[in-house]
């Protein structure tokens, strides 16, 4: 058989095991989202807060930024195996690690987000009256807004995309079938990687879309901190003037 | 697959004279271990992974830099391919590989073309933005002495550009070297394999976990140590920046 | 430029229409006019950083489509606010890019280097500094000096003293003009403060909307004599007065010195007559006496015959 032959084949083999298995892979799915979402808001829960308060007495600059460098130099296999041995198999390990993981730019970005409301907005809020927390609600937080659900949704995207490698300590989801093919063979295997894939590349669309939902039009045209790079500026005018 | 693997090549925890009181019992981390096994098991383990790196981060670099590059001179080709990269590092490793494997089979073919689809969101949207931010007065007087255009791109553009490549660089190595970590449940390669290995025990080595990781993230923040003292003699000009 | 013309797509009016204009090699020609009027699009015709619909500029007899751009451009020095100076390199090497550039020996460029920081007023400690160390005068000297490092006949300069806070201003004014009595070379300025031309210009050049050219004569002639309402609108009140402040002491006729026992009030020989008016004016006196460096009584003048200069 040729090699296209072959390929055809087995991704054919793989969409049938999709079909006659929708039940099993929804579950599957369904497990795999239980699991990126109790992480996610776990990270959330805890850190957002923290982010959102260092920003706003702007300190702590050094932990904010560290804490993207430090998620991306910990690879998330040593954190499940790092936690697996301290909680044992099943699902805590597996949250924790992810929690871990969904931390760095939740925390960067929230951090980011308030602390780069201009100066000349705070003092004007300063100036009008407003104490701390109300300054915090009413004025920070808004502006902070597009910062920060980009890096909520760079972590969900980041814990959906890697909860399937949770499947080797007990974690469950789609991981479960792509690690086993033993059990569900070939075409098992591929037939969940595709939708592992399907299920994040949905995901992100989704959440891009939320995103810049409510991002008010004013301020869409702001920084985005993406997958842990420095913010970055709107893009200066084009170069004009051919040669 | 894998499992046939991980039977092949035998258990890691040693076996003979005096298997020390540590590690039979399991403790957090047996330097004897250590000692003993870094030239079997770790070092080898560390040569594979800076591989399985450095080519991905060089092939990475070379196609990103060109899409750049080309992207530069036709604006509207970078929203596009931005977003392309975006949606393939949504793509889990576990199913890219197994997506892949039909295409590549069971090589560290595979493993690269994944990783080289990863390190592309994050170097392509610095380099595009290094060379936005060079300065539109330079390039304008820079045309008024008479350089040509590739004298400009050369002398001009591009020096100016290396403080936010080196940044896109940075990023892309620290995350691949905590991506190539997962190559280990497809091949028997890089820092990722002792710990796979010793998670596949009925009770996880620890030392084994805990060495091999500290490794990972060892060479992740040498690596970026690394490019930030690259960018500091290249690039003397540039302010310190954080992160 | 004979008949140059250019218009940006998308706009109706066209930047310069039809311009035709004539720099004597060693002048220094100021383009002024307000914002608008094409004069930063006509310089930068010269060196084709813009190119012309229709018409010929011609350096020296040569149109300037003849020669390769580069040739062109290697051949003219443009100097634009702040220097637009490379900010990957130090002062020396900004200086020294078109040299190099040109292929000359590295000692030749150093040599050059240095030659050019100390014809710009500048100390050759800041050889090695990077233009984001400098302040603004500095980085414009340096742009200057990196202008005029391959020596061009010929200098393009766009605004330069625009960013730059008054005192500064005034000080690289001089230092230009300093330098032009120097060096010679031709210069083509483009500014929007007409003050700034009559001072620095041979001629100037006054451009309304769509770079049609208002009048063409010296800064004397122009205040004396105002081609038509734009001008003496543009160019303002107290042309008098201003043509007064372009006269030296030194360089007009003085009536016979006074006795030392006058007591008349001195004034400095390299005033301007301006100057001598205004002093004459605030303490009462009809004549005043002109001295020089030393002190001595080179002669002196009086209101009327200030008043009389210019009829």
């Amino acid at each position: 058989m040729t090699s296209a032959a072959v390929n055809l084949h087995t991704f054919l083999d793989a969409f049938r095991f999709i079909g006659s298995n929708w039940s099993l892979l929804l579950d599957k799915a369904a497990q795999q989202l239980e699991l990126a979402g109790a992480a996610l808001g776990l990270a959330m829960v805890i850190v957002l807060p923290i982010g959102v308060v260092l920003g706003h007495l702007r300190r702590g600059s050094t932990l904010a930024i560290g804490a993207s460098i430090a998620g991306r130099a910990l690879p998330v296999l040593v954190l499940i195996a790092a936690f697996l041995t301290v909680f044992g198999i099943g699902f805590v390990n597996n949250m924790i690690a992810l929690a871990v993981l969904a931390s760095g730019p939740i925390l960067t970005n929230s951090y980011e987000g308030v602390a780069r409301v201009e100066a000349s907005v705070v003092d004007a809020a300063r100036a009008s009256g407003m104490t701390g927390a109300g300054m915090l609600r009413r004025v920070e937080l808004p502006l902070a807004l597009p910062l920060l659900a980009a890096g909520v949704r760079v972590a969900a995207v980041t814990v959906i995309a890697t909860a399937p490698i949770a499947a080797i300590a007990g974690g469950g989801g789609l991981g479960d079938i792509i690690v086993n093919q033993a059990s569900y063979g070939i075409d098992g295997v591929l037939g969940a990687s595709l939708c592992a894939m399907a299920l994040s590349v949905f995901a992100f669309v989704l959440l891009k879309t939320l995103e810049r939902a409510i991002t008010p039009p004013g301020l869409r045209r702001l920084a985005v901190f993406e997958k842990g790079n420095r913010p970055r500026e709107p893009v200066p005018s084009p170069r004009s003037e051919p040669r | 697959m894998i499992a046939a693997q991980a039977a092949a090549s035998g258990p890691v925890i040693p076996n003979f004279g005096g298997g020390s009181k540590c590690v039979v019992e399991n403790h957090a981390f047996c330097w004897g271990w250590v000692n003993a096994h870094w030239g079997d098991t770790l070092q080898p383990a560390l040569v594979q992974h800076v591989e399985l790196t450095g080519i991905a981060v060089g092939i990475g670099f070379a196609i990103a830099f060109s899409a750049a590059l080309v992207a530069y001179r036709r604006r509207w080709l970078s929203g596009p391919i931005e977003g392309f990269s975006a949606l393939l590092y949504t793509i889990p490793s576990l199913a890219l590989f197994q997506i892949l494997v039909p295409f590549t089979g069971i090589t560290t073919t595979t493993v690269e073309v994944a990783l080289v689809a990863y390190t592309l969101v994050m170097l392509f949207p610095n380099i595009v933005a290094g060379l936005n931010a060079v300065p539109a007065e330079a390039l304008d007087v820079a045309r008024a002495m008479g350089f040509t255009r590739r004298q400009t791109l050369l002398r001009v553009e591009l020096p100016l550009a290396l403080p936010a490549i080196v940044a896109g660089l940075r990023v892309a190595v620290v995350s691949t070297v905590s991506l190539a970590t997962i190559a280990a449940f497809l091949l028997p390669k890089g820092l990722g394999y002792p710990i796979f290995l010793a998670l596949k025990e009925p009770s996880p080595f620890r030392t084994e976990i805990y060495s091999a990781g500290a490794l990972a993230v060892a060479l992740a923040l040498t690596a970026d140590l690394l490019l930030v003292a690259t960018r500091r003699v290249l690039a003397p000009w540039a302010r310190r920046s954080p992160a | 430029m004979e008949h140059v013309s250019k218009r940006y797509s998308g706009s109706e009016a066209a930047a310069v229409s039809d311009l035709s204009l004539t720099i004597e090699a060693g002048e220094l020609c100021v383009l002024v006019g307000p914002s608008g009027c094409g004069k930063t699009t006509t310089l930068r015709m010269i060196n084709r950083l813009t190119t012309l619909d229709s018409g010929e500029i011609m350096i020296d007899g040569r149109s300037t489509l003849t020669t390769t751009v580069t040739e062109l451009r290697r051949g003219i020095g443009y100097v634009i606010q702040e220097g637009g100076l490379f900010p990957h390199m130090t002062v020396a090497g900004n200086i020294g890019t078109v040299p190099r550039l040109l292929g000359w020996s590295r000692g030749d460029v150093k040599r050059r280097v240095a030659e050019l920081l100390e014809l710009a007023g500048l100390d050759i400690s800041l050889a090695e500094r990077y233009p984001a160390e400098l302040s603004g005068g500095q980085r414009q000297r340096v742009g200057l000096a990196r202008a005029l490092a391959a020596d061009p006949p010929l200098l393009l300069m766009d605004e330069p003293f625009n960013a730059l806070d008054p005192v500064v201003r005034e000080r690289l004014q001089d230092e230009l003009l300093r330098l032009h009595r120097e060096l010679a070379k031709t210069i083509v300025f483009v500014t929007h403060d007409v003050d700034e031309a009559i001072k620095l210009g041979n001629r100037i050049a006054i451009l309304r909307q769509g770079g049609v050219l208002a009048q063409y004569d010296t800064p004397d002639s122009i205040l004396a004599q105002p081609a038509n309402e734009f001008v003496r609108e543009f160019v303002g009140e107290n042309r008098a007065l201003r043509r007064l402040a372009l006269r030296r002491l030194d360089q007009i006729d003085l009536a016979p010195a006074a006795k030392a026992s006058s007591g008349l009030p001195t004034v400095s020989s390299s005033a301007t007559v301006r100057e001598a008016v205004s002093l004459m004016i605030e303490t009462g006196t009809k004549a005043l006496s002109v001295v020089d460096e030393n002190g001595e009584a080179r002669g002196s003048i009086r209101f009327d015959d200030a008043a009389g200069l210019l009829r």
